[in-house]
């Protein structure tokens, strides 16, 4: 039920974005998200944007995650 | 699928488990609140790459599973109304009421429809002017806010047949219930997207009051993978606190504009919840400013005394007591196709993961 899925978003008007998730088109209401702009990933919910992805937040998880990897005993 | 299969590589789920193994000491028990992630830690085999020390449980974090009896017959109760179309999200409509289920009374002519989301409920008022839509509202902090959403929109286009029978809940209050009631936590897999709402503050009183560590976790497993070794580092250290493992969506402060929808639009009740009884202030019910759109202001039905499905022990094990393994019904009498209690309805139900992903 809490599920929400990364899309990325293609073009935004006033109220919606449209967004794709593996190149399926949807609509997302931006009723409850500012400032989105085309090549952001959202997280859609039921038809609603609910959170932006946050593209550094996301790299520098993933740096500490790789790092843990290269630190594994052969 | 981008920032989906990066958090399934094999290589890092078994890095963070190999060092998950040589951090924990303790035997611990930890409770993943969210039915998301009971589905996750199933659908990728998680739990044979947790050391022997670590103990997984499900909580209540499963709206479909929470929802009461009595929210189930009302609803069963209003769908028989001439001129109502009932709209609900779709597991909803299998769970087993006392005496039927909304897909029973579906095939007995009733105007139930499934909907993927309020909006297209909204979509069916307009259409229909002379029915009175109700859409039943269940869900978290995370669907909440769109059902808050949707009553604005309705109350901004004069929408004055569209109603919404809440079910809404909150989640702080019935994991310092749970705690409180004493099943053996030691730290919580906290939900992804509830937090991505209300922020990281909700859970503050779990460390200060009950000294319980939470981290807030992605739904992908290298993600539920982190979020178990950072619970195993705090309880190591003996230094609980909150923490957010999920960072590439969560915010400490959450998303401050769906905050102020759902505050505007719905005001705390105490609510009944399966198997755990009224929680106080654990429940959402439309503000005094929206009580035109509120369903149960507007229509009042006899609902006869709610009984629970007999053998089922959905409760305990919404509370981590027990597992679908100790239900003698499990996969007999009560399957997918043929739930005898809400707990196998949904996909994110742990009887109906269980049966899912069994071996
Ligand atoms: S298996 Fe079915 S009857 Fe048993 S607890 Fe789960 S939902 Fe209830």
């Amino acid at each position: 039920m809490c599920l929400a899925i990364p899309a990325k978003v293609i073009s935004v008007d006033e109220f919606t974005a449209l967004v794709t998730i593996e190149d399926v088109e949807y609509t997302a209401s931006l009723l409850l998200l500012s400032d989105v702009h085309p090549g952001d990933y959202i997280m859609l919910h039921a038809g609603f944007a609910i959170e932006k992805v946050d593209a550094e937040e996301a790299e520098e998880t993933m740096r500490l995650l790789l790092e843990m990897e290269k630190h594994r005993p052969e | 699928m981008k920032y989906v299969d990066e958090y399934r590589k094999k290589d890092l789920i078994l890095s963070v488990a190999e060092k998950l193994s040589s951090a924990s000491k303790k035997e611990i028990v930890l409770m993943e609140v969210c039915g998301g992630h009971t589905m996750a830690i199933h659908r990728f085999g998680l739990t044979a790459l947790l050391p022997p020390t670590i103990h997984l449980i499900s909580g209540p974090g499963c709206p479909v599973c929470v929802s009461s009896q009595h929210f189930i017959d009302t609803a069963m109760a209003y769908s028989k109304i001439p001129d109502v179309i009932i709209t609900t999200y779709g597991d909803l409509i299998r769970v087993p009421g006392s005496e039927t289920s909304l897909e029973k009374e579906r095939a007995n002519g009733s105007n139930i429809r499934i909907v993927y989301s309020v909006l297209e409920s909204l979509e069916i008022a307009r259409k229909n002017p002379d029915k009175s839509v109700i859409f039943l509202g269940i869900g978290f902090e995370t669907t909440a806010p769109l059902t808050a959403a949707a009553i604005i929109q309705a109350e901004k286009d004069k929408i004055p047949n569209f109603f919404v029978l809440s079910a809404h809940k909150v989640m702080p209050p019935v994991m310092k219930a749970l705690v409180e009631e004493g099943v053996k936590i030691d730290g919580f897999i906290a939900p992804g997207h509830v937090s991505a709402i209300t922020g990281t503050s909700i859970y503050n009183e779990l460390v200060t009051v009950c000294g319980l560590g939470v981290v807030v976790s992605g739904f992908e497993p290298v993600d539920m993978m982190q979020a178990i070794l950072m619970l195993v580092n705090q309880i190591e250290s003996g230094v609980p606190a909150v923490e957010v493992q999920y960072q590439r969506v969560v915010h400490s402060q959450g998303n401050v504009i769906a905050q102020k929808i759902l505050s505007d639009v719905f005001d705390l009740r105490d609510d009944t919840w399966r198997g755990l009884g009224v929680i106080p202030r654990s429940g959402l019910k439309l503000a005094e400013k929206y009580a035109s759109f509120d369903a149960e202001r507007k229509f009042s039905v006899e609902v006869p005394e709610s009984t629970e499905p007999k053998g089922c022990i959905c409760g305990s094990i919404l509370r981590g007591l027990k597992t679908p393994l100790d239900c003698g019904l499990f996969g007999k009498k009560c399957t997918p196709s043929n739930p005898v209690g809400a707990c196998m309805v949904s996909g994110e139900g742990t009887c109906g993961t269980y049966f899912k992903y069994r071996s």
